[in-house]
This record gives C-alpha cells, structure tokens and sequence, in this order.
C-alpha cells in the first residue's frame, strides 16, 4: 500500500477509527430484530456487499465466517437465475449485481452457474438497449450500470448487445454533461456514477466531455468540504463516492479540494459506537459507512485498500478478475 | 437512512421498536406466505396495502399487487366498473406510500403501471404533481413522472415550457426547473418548431431570463449550468469544420530517409522518415465518423490510385475522432511533387452529434523528398538526447521563414462560413460581456468572473478569421489568478484553464511561438533528424491544449512543468522526442496518449510520480481488459498477457508494447526499480537506452 504524499498532518485532521467501523458492522450483521433492521430486509443483499466491501478496505473480511455468507446468497437465487435482496423476496437486478459482488470478494465466483445468471440479466435487456430492473418493467440507468458491470466480473460482458447499452446511455445524457436515470431525466450523481461507470467498463468514455461534467461535479464540493448530490442540495457523505468516482474515472478528481473532503467525511464518523453517518452528528448506518470509507479510499487515505472506481470492489479483487490465474 | 439524528437510544425507545420490529415481522411472514402460495382474496390483498403503508420500499409486494391486480382483471366477471374500481384502489395505495416517502421508486413505477392500463384522469395526475412540486420542487420521480404523463397526454413541449417559466418565476433556484426548460428548449430548436426557428432570435430572450436568476443571487448555482449551455449553444456551429492540418497549406515539405540537413528547406517543414511514408493530418473542431478515401480524396503527381486508409486517432474502438491521420507513401526514394487534399467533397463526414461535414475544403503542398546518401548513413546507438538546457540553442528565423501557425488565412481552409449570419453570435457575446462587466463592477463573484473568462475566450476564437493575436488573453489570464484566490477549493480547476489559456497565448503568433524555438547542439542525429524543438519548461502548466496549432512539432520539451496529464497529445503524429520529466504524471496508464505516436523514439518521464499513488485516475482512460478495450472484440485472447512475469506489469504491457522507442528516461519514479525495468526491456524489443544505459 503506497503512502498518500500529499502530506498533510494526521494529527490535523482527525483519525479513522477502524476498530469501532469494524465492529459496528460485525453487529449491524447480528441485529436483525430492530424496527431498522426489519424496514430494511429487504435489501440486505447489498447490505451484504457495503458491510463486506468495507470490512475487506479496511483489511478485516476475515472477520466474518464465509461459508455462512456465501450459503445464504445461494439461497436467495431463484430459477430465473436473479437474486433476491433476502429469503423469501422476488429476484431483482439490483441485488444481483450485490450478490455477485460478494462473491467476487470472496473469490467464489465459480460457485456460480454463469450462464444461468447471465441468461437473467441478458433478458432484462429492452429494444430500445435499456435495461429493466425485473419482469415488472421500470427503466432506469442505474440498471444499465448493473447488467454491464455484473456481467463484466462474470468476464461475459458480449451476451448482452453492449452498442445499444452503451447507445441507451448516452440517450440519457445532458446538457450540463451530466446523465439523467431515463432520457430527460435531471443529472444525478448517483445516476452519473452509474452512466460513467458503465461507460467506463465498456471501453466508451470518450463520449463523455470530461471538462463540462468535471466542472458540474467539482461545483458539488460545498464550503463545509462534503459533496452534495446535484446544485443547491445538502452534502452527504454517500457522495463522496457518486462524485468522487466519477470524478477520479475521467482525470478530474484534482478538480476538488480533497484534504477538505476527508475531513467532512471524518466528521461524519460515531467515534462512540462507529459507523458513519450521511452528516456530521446524523445516525449511522452501513451504506453510509461505506461510502465513507469507499471515498476515503479514492482519496488515498493510509491504512486502506484501494477500491476500483467503477466496479466499486477493491483493486486487488478486480485484478484477480482479469489477470488472476 | 438519511437525515435521522444521531441519539443514544433509550430502554423505552428500543423497547418499542422491537415491538413495532414484531409486528411488522408477522405482517412480513403473512405476506410471504399469501405471495408464494399466489392468494388473492380481498384480505390477502389489504394485508399487502397495510405492509406497504408501513414500509413502501418493500418491492416484493408491489410486485404481488401488480399479480393480484392482473388475475383480477383476467376473470371473466370483471366489468369496467369493477377494473375502475380495483385500478382506484392501487393510486389509492400509492399515494398513501407516497405520503409516508415521496421519493419511493417501487411506488413511483407502481403508479405508472396501473396508468398504462389506460386508467385515471390526466387532470388528477395533473394536480398530483402540483401538490408533489410545491412539497418539493426538485423531486426528480415526480418530474420523471410527470414527462411520462406529458407524453401519454401529448401535451405539447411548448406548454412544458411555459410550465417551466412558471416554475422559475415562482422561485429563480430552481435546477430542475432550468433542467427541463434546458431538454424542451433544445427538442424544440432542432425540430426548428413553429417560433424556434433561428437560435439567433430565441437566445437572446434566454439570456435575460437566466441574468435575472444569476444576478439576483450570484452564488446560487442554479443558472449556472444553464448559462453555460446557452454560451456553448451561441459559440457552436452545428456542423463541423476543419481547423488545421499537417501539411499545411502551400507549405514545402522535405522528407528525409536519413539526417542530412538541406539548407534551402526550413526545419519546420523537414521530415526524417524512414517509413517510406509520411503522414496527413486532419484537426477537426470537434469529433468526426466517416473520414475515408472517398470523403477525403488527394490528387498528387505519384499516387494515380489515390487511396489512402484514414484512422481516427481516438483512445479506445471509436470510429469517432477529432484528428484523423492518414499515410501517404512515396514509390521512389527521390521525388518533387505537389499533392492536393480535398476534405468533404462528397458527403459522408459526419459529427457525433449527427451533423453532415458541409464546408467543403481544398488545401495543397508540395513535398520534396530527398534520397538517402548511403555513405553518411550511420546506425548510431551511442547518440541520445539529454533534456538540459546547454544543449539547446534558440533557433533564429529567417526573414520569409513561414512559420506553420494555424491561422484561417494562412491555411487557405475555405470554411464557408455564415460570414454576416455569423454575426449574431458575436454580438451576443458582446452584450453578454458588456452585462458581466456590468455585475462584476457591483459585486466581486465567482461566477461573475468565470462567465467573464469564459465569454472572453469565446470571443476572441471567434475573431480569428480577421486577427491573428488573442486580444484578451492577458485579462483572462488575470481572471483565472483570481480565482484561483478567490475560490480556492477549485483552484486546481481555475489552474487548468490558466495553462490552457497560457498556452492559446503563446502560440496565437509568429513572434511568440519563435521564442519558445530551439534546436538541439549536437550534431545530427540519424535517427531524429535537427528538427525545430518547441520548448515549453517552468511554466507551472499543469495541462496542455492547442494541439491544432503544433502539428508540426517533432521535437517537445515539456519537463519542469506540473502536468498531470497529457490528454489530446495523440494528435501530435510528427512526434519523435518527448521530454516530460520533473512533471506530475501519476501512473503508467496517463501515458495512453503516446500510444498513437508511431514516430516516438525517444521518451523522457524521469521525475515524474508513477508508482506514488495507490488510485489510478486513468485506469479507465487507457486501452485494458478492464474497460474491454484491448483489440477489437470483447473477451478475445488478445488480451490475454502470455508471459505470466508480465501480469504485475500489465498496465505496461499494454501501454508500451507497440511502441518503438530507442531512448527511455524513467528514473526518479518510485515504480522503476530492477524489476520494472527489467520487465520494460522484455515488453521493448527495440529499446536501446533505458535511464542513459545501453542495452545489449
């Protein structure tokens, strides 16, 4: 892990307190029984993958036992081959793409019937190269985000028709340089990581203009040094990563002030019970927790992993995709 | 999980939401059981409403009312008023989710199901959306939404306008609001509807109503985007047009097989090649598709055939590109011909945003290429090019020397320009200067100065067919120094566009580009030729641009500056020496530019920073298997790296492999010790010299 250099002080500027994010996930893993925890059943499939990513930045996935994690993903795929957010839910793209992540960071991907999957996602594919997130039909890009980078990992990205993908896109862009979830659609960054992030996978970030979209993504750094999501809105810490990746995907996250950034991030920390929170003194929770840590990673913070921009799962895992053996 | 205050919760509190935790556990278990045993009675369904009145962002039950609400439709003793009455009940339970999280996807495409089977009035839906607009005007699901009611109704994009004025004029702040009038204003414009005929008498308009929201609250970023778009809608001409090329028109070029210097051609127009070839290059002012033998014809004295075979030089598969090269060989080692370049002609040359190339372009020069004298042809290894400052000597001009700035005129590119219709654009720019100028002389601002910046250079480029200097580069330079002061959270940002403006600057004219003219002392090498060096140190550029002016450049020096990047350099063809040390380059990957450059031989990066940074800004930048850009297909064996030594190097691998460099410089960087270097020597067959070492 190569040190940061731009040498600011750590005294300065506060500390990442691991230990407690370590723990604080460990526990939100066992507290299934809190009103919170029972309103969000139904995605804990990407509460797997934030709590899990952000064990492996921070060096600890070895902290929880695997074979129970990897046992209870399996079970929640259905025959068409889509997963589920938990036991007993319908299969969605959404937490299809969380529970081939996981796996990926597990390095069990060959668990996997990759065609059953791919033949999930390829028939989400619409005429139009858009894709929907299950049978029901809603359209939006964040799925076309889904579809190419879980197929990506699972290194059959050509079942899908990737020039109307990648054409679909590109519909959705605007004139702020920004992207929108459907065409028309208000640039978001949330959706803006999802459109440079699919690009990006697919090889066609050229037709992104990177100065007019690195300008409206700089402008999200507020003064207090968090990022918000789109103009005049509060910062919140989970665009830290929307932003910041998008920025650090097209060569313009030097745009930004990142020392200021880290210290918005740090501030959103519990140092009490861990976790980190959306801002400063908010509760905490695991997506936000994340994020956090995910940002701070792309920011070249000491002591973590560093975590690959558009797969949003750590480099060494990404490497190992492609060039592992 | 956002906007929740952070509190240490009380014994009561938990107490109580384990309770409620019950309750919705059993209501959960109940719902399952009715869903995967595929129960629709009337209390199944209820017990559904009452889950998503909880818990809207419980997706599996929409699902299951979607699956009740067709079964019940699908019997036969379902009359219309019975549909009505079953479709009533789902808006009535998506409103109610809607009221406990109006920003709900599930409850969002819910609504919009149960409406695609043709139910409810427009005008509820209608008054729906007001009460969700004035709840909250950046509602992003309910503008969403309401597009898709405007298209079902086909309410026309002229009252969506209007709806946006409205909502701007009920509150300026508005992003969503200029969003949608941004969207509805281009469809209009390019369908040249009924009063959006010419942008020339709809701008203007604009323009007074984005002032209004920027003036009234200068640090509100509302209109900011806005305005930017009207400025790129003002400058823009739809269809593309040729800003420069290589050769250039009416120049005398000289190829050489070899290094000897003829005395009566200038160093800016000599060529050393040993390719048999020597390049065409065509700088477009923005990206191009279709630049082929039959777009681009060329007429000279040795090529009856006349094909040539045109690549885009594009990162990546594009078959779209701003600069487009071609090769054009010469048959016999001795040869005194001119050739003409005939670009869009016939049609086929098209801009990514579908506009047809429609200025059809002549230019010619005459080439001259010199045969090798076999006697003086030395394969020198010893030679290698050292980026200090004694071993430049500034190169002095002869009186008549031409000098290959790209200027309109000395190009001889008839762009046929809308030469009166241009005129609007630049008077609008002119009021619109003469309206910041007005703003900042009231209130020191950020946006005031960056519009200001921004319309200044906009300005000026328009200008060039009649003056060949950059009037206002000085105060915009001045301009970006203070804000770099002013708001320096983004003063990396103001900073790039310094150095770019730094750079327009100095290569605007003859006079200051000659003073950035050099030429190597030592004597001719066989392998580089005496070019003109164009030398650009300890300037704190910290990006490089006007690329279109330096097509000539063999020769660069770069080093000493704070580069981070060298994005658009793969227009530079005719490079052969590239000196970047002492800059700021992060990775090997930021380095993708080079690829293109088929005649670089000698490469300095010393000093740079690759192997620092554990973030790779430009991993997705560069050809890989990451991005599936290695090759021409997606998941071929190409990208497979076959010796297993070179897989921690693959960012390497790919980015030197095809690269025939003799001299390269890399010392200084914390990636390059043994290993490294050993692996570049094994990926660079043809390298001679590495860190000043020759290789055997």
């Amino acid at each position: 892990m190569a040190d940061a250099s731009f040498g600011f002080s750590t005294l300065q500027m506060g500390e990442l307190a691991i230990g407690k994010h370590v723990h604080y996930i460990l526990s939100v893993e066992k507290k299934k029984d809190s009103f919170e925890s029972v309103v969000m059943d139904h995605l804990r499939m990407n509460g797997a993958y934030w709590g899990l990513t952000t064990l492996d930045l921070l060096g600890k996935l070895d902290s929880v036992n695997a074979d129970e994690v990897l046992s209870w993903i399996m079970a929640c795929q259905h025959e068409s081959g889509g997963f589920s957010g938990n036991i007993g839910h319908d299969p969605h793209i959404l937490y299809t793409l969380s529970a081939v992540q996981v796996l990926a960071l597990f390095n069990k991907l060959d668990v996997l019937d990759i065609d059953k999957v791919a033949t999930y996602i390829t028939g989400l594919q619409n005429e139009d190269g858009s894709f929907s997130g299950d049978m029901w039909g809603e359209v939006d890009t964040r799925f076309s985000y889904i579809a190419i980078c879980c197929l990506s990992i699972l290194r059959c990205l050509d079942k899908i028709n990737v020039e109307k993908a990648v054409s679909y896109i590109l519909s959705c862009k605007n004139l702020d340089g920004g992207f929108g979830c459907t065409p028309g659609g208000e640039s978001h960054a949330g959706q803006i990581f999802c459109c440079v992030g699919a690009l990006a996978i697919t090889g066609s970030l050229h037709h992104v203009d990177k100065d007019l979209l690195g300008w409206w993504l700089c402008e999200r750094q507020v003064k207090s040094g968090g990022l918000n999501g789109r103009p005049e809105k509060l910062p919140d810490v989970c665009y830290s990563w929307w932003v910041l990746s998008s920025l650090i995907m097209i060569d313009r996250v030097h745009w930004i002030d990142k020392e200021k950034l880290v210290k918005f991030i740090l501030d959103c920390q519990d140092l009490e019970n861990g976790g980190i929170s959306d801002r400063p003194d908010d509760a905490v929770d695991v997506f936000h927790t994340y994020f956090g840590v995910a940002g701070l990673s792309l920011l070249e913070y000491p002591g973590l992993k560093a975590v690959d921009p558009a797969y949003a799962l750590p480099v060494d895992v990404v490497n190992r995709i492609f060039f592992g053996r | 999980m956002h906007g929740r205050p952070r509190k240490a919760p009380k014994p009561e509190d938990e107490a109580a939401s384990a309770a409620k935790a019950q309750k919705l556990r059993a209501l959960q278990t109940q719902f399952f059981s009715f869903h995967h045993d595929q129960i629709y009675t009337k209390e199944a369904v209820e017990l559904s409403a009452k889950l998503l009145e909880i818990n809207p962002e419980s997706y599996t039950a929409w699902n299951y009312r979607k699956l009740a609400v067709e079964h019940y439709l699908s019997q036969s003793e379902c009359g219309p008023d019975s549909v009505k009455s079953v479709l009533d009940d789902e808006l009535r339970v998506v409103e109610s989710a809607l009221r406990q999280n109006f920003k709900s996807y599930g409850a969002w495409h819910h609504r919009k199901w149960v409406l695609s089977k043709g139910h409810s009035s427009i005008n509820h839906e209608l008054r729906l959306l007001d009460k969700f607009q004035k709840a909250d005007s950046r509602n992003f699901h309910a503008w969403n939404y309401r597009r898709f009611v405007a298209e079902l109704m086909n309410r026309s994009e002229q009252d969506e306008l209007k709806y946006t004025e409205d909502m701007i004029y009920t509150n300026f702040s508005n992003y969503s609001a200029w969003h949608n009038r941004s969207v509805l204003l281009s469809a209009l414009l390019e369908k040249k509807a009924e009063g959006f005929l010419l942008k020339e008498n709809v701008l203007p308009e604009e323009y007074e109503f984005i002032h209004q929201a920027i003036f009234t609250d200068p640090d509100d970023q509302s209109g900011w985007f806005y305005n930017l778009w009207l400025l790129d809608q003002t400058v823009t001409t739809d269809s593309p047009l040729l800003v420069s090329t290589w050769p250039t028109c009416g120049s005398d070029v000289l190829i050489m097989g070899d290094g000897c210097q003829n005395g009566s051609f200038s160093p800016f127009t000599t060529l050393l090649s040993d390719s048999g070839s020597f390049p065409i290059i065509l700088y477009f002012n923005q990206p191009v598709e279709g630049v082929n033998s039959s777009t681009v014809t060329i007429e000279c004295g040795f090529d009856k055939n006349g094909y040539l075979h045109w690549e885009p030089l594009s990162v990546s598969n594009s078959q779209a590109a701003q600069v487009w090269v071609a090769h054009l060989k010469f048959p016999t080692p001795e040869l005194d011909s001119s050739v003409e370049v005939r670009v869009g002609h016939s049609k086929g040359i098209i801009s990514t945003r579908g506009f047809q190339y429609c200025h059809p372009s002549t230019f010619s020069f005459n080439v001259h290429v010199q045969p090798v004298e076999r006697d003086s042809f030395q394969v020198s290894v010893a030679e290698s090019i050292l980026w200090r400052e004694e071993n430049f000597k500034i190169y002095r001009a002869q009186l008549e020397e031409s000098i290959p700035i790209a200027s309109f005129d000395q190009l001889c590119i008839k762009n046929g320009h809308e030469s009166t219709a241009s005129n609007w654009r630049t008077e609008a720019l002119a009021k619109e200067i003469e309206c910041f100028r007005e703003l900042l002389s009231l209130m020191d601002c950020k946006i005031g100065k960056l519009t200001l910046a921004r319309l200044l250079m906009a300005y000026d480029a328009m200008s060039i067919p009649f003056a060949t200097k950059l009037v206002h580069s000085e105060e915009v330079l001045e301009l970006y120094n203070d804000l770099m002061k002013l708001d320096p959270t983004h003063h990396r940002y103001y900073k790039d566009e310094h150095s770019f403006v730094l750079l327009q600057k100095m290569t605007s004219s003859k006079e200051s580009l000659l003073q950035h003219c050099f030429q190597y002392k030592d004597s001719v090498s066989s392998v580089i030729g005496n070019p003109i060096c164009l030398r650009l140190n300890n300037l704190s550029l910290s990006r490089i641009g006007a690329f279109e002016k330096l097509l000539w450049v063999q020769m660069l020096d770069l080093s000493h500056n704070e580069l981070q990047s060298i994005e658009g350099l793969e227009a530079m063809q005719l490079l052969s020496c590239l000196g970047l040390g002492n800059n700021k380059l992060r990775s090997v990957t930021a380095l993708e530019p080079l690829r293109k450059l088929k005649s670089l031989r000698v490469l300095d990066i010393s000093y740079n920073q690759i192997g620092d940074h554990s973030i790779d800004t430009t991993r997705y930048l560069c050809s890989s298997p990451l991005s599936h850009s290695v090759g021409s297909e997606l998941n071929k064996d190409e990208t497979v790296i076959s010796d297993a030594s070179l897989v921690n190097y693959w960012e390497a691998f790919y980015m030197f492999k095809d690269l025939n460099l003799n001299q390269l410089d890399i010392v200084g960087n914390t990636i390059a010790d043994e290993k490294f270097k050993s692996a570049l020597v094994k990926i660079m067959p043809t390298l001679k010299r590495l860190d000043g070492k020759v290789l055997d």
